[in-house]
């Protein structure tokens, strides 16, 4: 009988040999391929749940880990004045899986999750210590102070942007948009209260929880585009600040029914000719439709791409391109010339336009990261100033400065006007084509003019006629005064 | 024996024990503190609390063994104290998620139930041999047992197999005591009856075969396996009833053909399960195809194994810690799919030193039916030492797709309550037979202890002279198969 048992025993000892293999066939020899399974959500958890740098403005962290205990990730994203900071941030949800790509969440992803390659010897040692991996922290250019003043002076119930950037090295100080949102909404861990406040946010009217309104959006820049179009005038060299040109109100358009006004409500009518320099104060349109048809398109093509049109970029968040297309006709060329028909432009564009001309014709990149550091705070990245583009001569650029101070002095910018200092600007009301018609209202510009330092642009949509320059002059004005020293 | 003492007497090693024990405890309360430490602020009164009481019972078990069952084999409680105590460490630590909650205390609770009980059981029973007298009755009750679950109204169906009865909002596995009582019937039965199926048999070629009407008792063991499988949906339990009582009739019979016979009706059963039973054959399915996509999306599919296996593998050979993996994926993952947050969070490493326990517990297991002198006590440890490794090849082996899936627990580690207790009850009855295998002898060396008339003046049930023992120096029987002197039998050849 004893050795009946002991030979059940040998069998289970063989028995348990079998387990032991099988065991460490899974989990030793094909551990890999089991864990690069598309169904094995644990990396995935381990990478959401993981803990990100932060993104701080003026050293304070405007979004950052904390420990959560409540769910199956590790920790938890938490976005403070998420209202100021929603569309610069993006958001990081676990339950879409990752950051929105529109945001420095999704731009720099890499660098605060901590897997960009300048992190590959931190997470070695991490491997090797059992430490967590700590993301970069991510430092804005955004000066707090300026964002909160654009955020209260932009009224709840309208669709808003304004940017200022500082000419001399393209740093963006504050781009803040409305209809904001609370970020903490989208970077919750449960996927039903995830689902439940993203279609809230849905349904609220010109709000985009997945992209940038000033940087993704590019909308009908109206006059404002005269920018473009008087460069171009300018830099054929037919045309001069002072060249008169005929202003009819109204211009029949060749090969086309259609005619192209001048705004029955401006100063134009006063004047059927007038020089350049009180055209583009006053923002006639007919003048720069004739121009634009007697230069060609390739002309104001050059122009725009000289601006930066047609090219989308990363500062590090994607920049949509705006958009100049090939035109057909005299009388789509006339409608481009001032910035209707297909012509479309962000409003980072517009901004980058006016700190072009600010900055003496040589265009910064814009930049809205100072610096990326390392847990460690060693310095991964440090983006320097970087030209753009050479859009224009200085010659030129000093002509342009001087038209635009003259529609703030004397134009139709005038409720910009500061006592401190020059300002110079563009206004732009664009048709919308919608019905009943509604307008974006432009304004871009930089001052001091004799020393620009700042450019700024506010620009809203979908919005009075009336109701437009009201906003967006005395807006420009004060947060031209805010970010200029005394 | 030996450990004997100069003059002959083994030693009752419980000092052993108590050290084993210190250790057992400290790897158990040890592994729940770093729970705490991992996964909480701070460490409350709660686990002192808690790890009180642990061992409290534990020295509670000691002592009952050193005042009722000196000679028992000391590593088996520490090894039951060690496995018990690190199940309520992930019970606990899988307490932290947010499926599960207050499963540790219950459990906690549980263990103390089936201490006490084990410890109940230990002071009445005093010796094994009692429990042959059972033998009928523990198979009424087995059956009882089994089929209670099915009683409309009682039973109720969890997780596609009907194996619980629910009695004043308390759930229960009775199946889970089937286990002890059809151990006990089995050893039983076989002890009373293998003379008869020794002697009769057909001889066929190197291997005799028993008459057909001998086969009964084993086409009875089968019919219920079959019955536990189709009526209750309960694959693991069917395979663990029938592997045991093909274990148990071999020791008893020590002839091969009956383990061909066995494997035969095994295979008889398998093919039928695999044609008429839905739920055997969908295993079987997530057996071989486990990583098919249909078969991974299907309700009752292969998504817990898999998630299983990719838990093991992310746990790979040293494991994330306690409280840094995410076993809380796998279902079911502080109960039959507990062996895979071990093997996350503590590795291959750390699960293979717990299945090395397991090794052990099931060698002690055997080793008491070694060392026992009585065929009941031999058949009945050897019985409830394959319940122990059948239970953990059938919970391992189908974690690791070894074989088929089937919902068994591993014993001390998982939450559950019943399971629970028929092990601890199952420590009990092993302590019992290791503690009469190692006891001094109370009569002569010169009596056979444990030929067909080993019923002498050691069994305390009798305690009286019988004709029908015999002087060792008498000839061996021609009919008895482990022949020879009958002393060495204890000593084991």
């Amino acid at each position: 009988m004893n050795n009946a048992i002991r030979h059940t025993w040998v069998v289970s000892v063989v028995l348990f040999i079998s387990l032991f293999a099988a065991l460490s066939l899974v989990q030793v020899v094909f551990a890999d391929d089991l864990g690069s399974d598309d169904r094995n959500s644990r990396q995935f958890i381990a990478d959401a749940g993981a803990p990100r740098g932060p993104i701080t403005v003026a050293g304070s962290p405007i979004a950052e880990s904390v420990p959560s205990d409540s769910s199956q990730y590790d920790y938890q994203r938490v976005y403070h004045d998420p209202e100021l900071y929603s569309h610069l941030t993006g958001y990081f949800s676990v339950v879409q899986g990752g950051p929105s790509q529109s945001g420095i969440e999704g731009a720099l992803n890499d660098y605060i999750s901590g897997h960009s390659d300048s992190q590959f010897f931190d997470r070695i040692t991490a491997l090797l210590t059992g430490d967590t991996v700590m993301g970069a922290q991510v430092e804005l250019t955004v000066d707090p102070e300026l964002q909160r003043l654009a955020y209260d002076l932009i009224p709840d119930d309208q669709r808003g942007t304004i940017i200022v950037s500082d000419v001399r090295n393209g740093e963006v100080k504050a781009m803040m948009s409305k209809p904001s949102y609370d970020t903490n909404e989208l970077a919750v861990h449960s996927g039903t209260e995830y689902q439940e406040n993203m279609e809230r946010l849905d349904e609220q009217p010109g709000l985009h929880v997945n992209y940038n309104v000033a940087v993704n959006r590019p909308i009908f820049p109206g006059s404002a585009f005269k920018l473009v179009t008087a460069m171009a005038m300018l830099e054929s060299g037919d045309y001069d600040t002072d060249t008169d040109l005929d202003n009819p109100p109204r211009l029949d358009l060749p090969q086309s029914d259609r005619t192209l006004p001048n705004f029955a409500a401006g100063n134009c009518a006063q004047r059927n000719e007038a020089e350049l320099n009180w055209i583009f104060a006053q923002s006639c349109n007919t003048p720069f439709a004739e121009a634009a048809m007697e230069l060609g398109g390739d002309a104001l093509l050059e122009a725009a791409e000289a601006y930066g049109w047609n090219e989308a970029m990363r500062i590090p968040v994607y920049v949509q391109s705006s958009r100049f297309p090939d035109v057909s006709s005299d009388a789509e060329l006339a409608y481009a010339s001032i910035g209707q028909a297909s012509v479309t432009a962000t409003p980072l564009q517009m901004n980058m336009a006016a700190a072009a001309i600010g900055n003496g014709g040589t265009m910064m990149k814009p930049q809205l990261v100072e610096t990326v550091r390392g847990s460690d705070l060693q310095i991964l990245s440090n983006p320097e100033p970087e030209v753009l583009n050479e859009v224009m001569d200085e010659a030129i650029a000093d002509d342009l400065n001087e038209m635009m101070v003259s529609v703030v002095e004397e134009g139709t910018g005038w409720r910009a006007d500061s006592s401190r200092f020059q300002v110079a600007a563009k206004t732009g009301t664009a048709e919308r084509g919608t019905s009943p018609e509604t307008y974006n209202s432009w304004i871009t510009g930089f001052a001091p003019a004799e020393n620009p330092q700042y450019a700024v642009t506010v620009v809203y949509e979908e919005i009075d006629f009336n109701a437009g320059p009201e906003l967006t002059g005395p807006q420009m004005l004060t947060m031209l005064e805010a970010v200029i020293d005394e | 024996m030996k450990s004997k003492n100069p003059d002959g007497h083994p030693k009752p090693r419980r000092t052993i024990e108590l050290l084993l024990l210190l250790i057992a405890l400290t790897i158990g309360i040890g592994a729940q503190v770093l729970v705490g430490l991992n996964l909480e602020d701070e460490i409350d009164q709660r686990y002192w609390l808690e790890g009180g009481l642990q061992v409290g019972l534990a020295l509670a078990f000691h002592i009952a063994l050193r005042l009722k069952a000196k000679y028992a084999d000391p590593f088996i409680l520490p090894i039951v104290v060690t496995l018990n105590g690190l199940g309520i460490a992930m019970i606990h630590r899988l307490d932290f998620t947010s499926r599960y909650d207050g499963v540790a205390d219950r459990q906690l609770m549980w263990t103390a139930i089936s201490m006490v009980a084990a410890i109940a059981l230990l002071v009445l029973l005093k010796d094994h041999r009692k429990l042959r007298q059972l033998t009928y009755i523990s198979l009424a009750v087995s059956v009882l047992l089994l089929f209670l679950p099915i009683v409309p109204g009682l039973g109720q169906d969890i997780q596609g197999a009907q194996v619980w009865i629910t009695i004043g909002g308390m759930s229960f596995q009775p199946g889970e005591l089937a286990k002890i009582t059809l151990g006990i019937f089995f050893a039983g039965f076989l002890a009373n009856n293998r003379d008869l199926i020794l002697l009769a048999g057909r001889k066929v070629g190197p291997l005799t075969f028993p008459r057909l009407q001998d086969l009964g008792p084993l086409f009875l063991a089968w019919l219920i396996a079959m019955g536990v499988l189709i009526v209750q949906n309960d694959l693991g339990n069917a395979l663990m009833f029938f592997g045991l009582f093909v274990a148990v009739i071999y020791v008893a019979t020590s002839r091969i053909s009956w383990v061909a016979i066995g494997v035969a009706f095994v295979a008889v059963g398998a093919v039928l399960a695999y044609q008429f039973v839905w739920h055997a054959r969908n295993r079987f399915d997530i057996w071989l195809n486990a990583f098919d996509q249909e078969i991974y999306d299907q309700l009752y599919g292969s998504h817990q194994l898999v998630q299983g296996l990719f838990g093991l593998a992310h746990g790979g050979l040293t494991g994330t810690g306690l409280g840094s993996g995410s076993p809380q994926i796998v279902a079911l993952a502080n109960s039959d799919m507990i062996i895979v947050a071990f093997g996350e969070e503590l590795g291959f490493l750390g699960l293979s030193a717990m299945l090395v326990l397991y090794l052990i517990l099931f060698s002690r297991y055997m080793r008491a039916g070694l060392g026992t002198r009585d065929h009941f006590g031999k058949l009945l440890a050897v019985g409830l030492a394959m319940v122990l490794v059948l239970q953990v090849f059938v919970v391992v082996g189908g974690i690791t797709r070894v074989i088929p899936m089937s919902g068994l627990v591993s014993p001390f580690l998982a939450a559950g309550g019943s399971a629970l207790l028929a092990n601890w009850l199952i420590v009990a009855i092993v302590l019992l037979i290791s503690h009469a295998a190692r006891r001094p002898i109370v009569v002569g060396p010169m009596l056979n202890t444990t030929g067909e008339g080993a019923s002498g003046t050691e069994d305390p049930l009798r305690g009286r002279p019988t004709g029908e023992q015999r002087p060792v120096t008498e000839a061996p029987s021609a009919h008895h198969p482990s022949g020879g002197p009958a002393l060495k039998e204890g000593e084991g050849r």
